[in-house]
């Protein structure tokens, strides 16, 4: 059973990576944007069993952003991502589930 | 009371990658052990082999404090922020991945195996711009002291960075003892044991064994050999 993981951050490059990162594993599969707007899109329409908050992501639209997700499905985990690469992906994913 | 935990070297988790033979102190990449996530705000400690003109190619960070210590050979360094540098053993690296960076190190000699260790700290700012800065030390100044390398003040001697950590390196004396006081209140001290044997608070510690100390103001350090090397990591535990 796969793992869905909802990736935001706000530089696309970074994004890039963690879109290939996520979908490297069979076990996982990333949806990566850069927008709080397509966040929201994504959650709403995918059972999205983790959130990661990518970089970039102020501490207003962070709150903004959590409240709304958890409005939408308040037991989904959300936690911040740290090192934008797959230093630190693994660990906190498998920390987190 | 103060409290500890040990690292023996063979506990760490370990890679080899055939250019790249890597320990990780903590959990990272492939390496997951819930019981070595971090010592508070550090969370990556690797001590890494890289054959010669190998490397890590182009790749992006963010929000993460990123140091370098060369141990043997030369990091050629290059970043999108237009830094091309070379950092060899006895100098320091830091990077502030910030809102996002990009970099590739290489080893610089195409002959010479590289040692080096990789320390990421949990930064106390989110979404800083990125920085990058490397320094020279004076090797002759750890003799027998702990020497502060760095710290998170701009004005100190050495490399800063976002963070209220200090680090220090000392070489030691067979049967050199002194005392190290922590820097700030609630910060732990991280020993990693880069050669020789030491004891800190009565534990004895060989080559890459580290102890966690918290909970404390100060360690007692012994050298029980000649040429003991040890890196201390003076960090906050609050994450």
């Amino acid at each position: 059973m796969q793992t869905t993981i909802l990736y935001i951050g706000r530089d696309p490059e970074i994004t890039i990576v963690m879109n290939r990162l996520l979908n490297a594993r069979p076990e996982w599969k990333g949806i990566c944007v850069c927008t709080d707007e397509e966040a929201i899109l994504v959650f709403k329409k995918e059972a999205v069993d983790l959130v990661l908050l990518g970089n970039g992501i102020n501490q207003e639209c962070e709150q903004a952003l959590r409240s709304e997700l958890e409005a939408i499905k308040p037991d989904v985990k959300i936690i911040q991502h740290y090192g934008g690469g797959s230093g630190l992906l693994y660990g906190e994913i498998m920390s987190a589930l | 009371m103060s409290q500890f935990i040990l690292y023996k070297e063979n506990t760490r988790g370990h890679a080899n990658h055939g250019w790249l033979d890597a320990h990780h102190s903590f959990s990272f990449a492939n390496y997951y052990n819930p019981e070595r996530m971090h010592f508070g705000v550090l969370r990556v400690l690797n001590d890494d082999l890289i054959d010669g003109g190998m490397g890590f190619g182009a790749h992006p960070h963010d929000n993460m404090e990123i140091i370098t210590i060369p141990l043997a050979g030369a990091i050629a360094h290059q970043d999108s922020m237009g830094n091309t540098a070379e950092i060899k053993a006895g100098e320091i690296q830091v990077m502030s991945a910030g809102t996002g960076v990009s970099h590739s190190e290489f080893n610089a000699l195409p002959d010479v195996q590289l040692n080096l260790l990789q320390i990421w700290l949990f930064p106390n700012k989110k979404n800083v711009t990125p920085r990058y800065d490397q320094r020279a030390l004076d090797v002759t100044a750890r003799q027998n002291n702990f020497q502060q390398i760095l710290s998170p003040n701009s004005e100190d001697d050495n490399v800063w960075i976002h963070q209220d950590a200090w680090f220090s390196l000392g070489k030691f004396d067979e049967g050199f003892e002194t005392e190290y006081k922590i820097k700030k209140e609630g910060n732990g001290v991280y020993a990693f044991v880069i050669s020789g044997e030491v004891t800190i608070n009565g534990q004895t510690l060989s080559r890459r064994d580290a102890i966690g100390i918290w909970d404390t103001d100060g360690i007692n350090f012994k050298a029980i050999s000649a040429d003991a090397e040890v890196l201390l990591m003076d960090v906050p535990m609050e994450l």
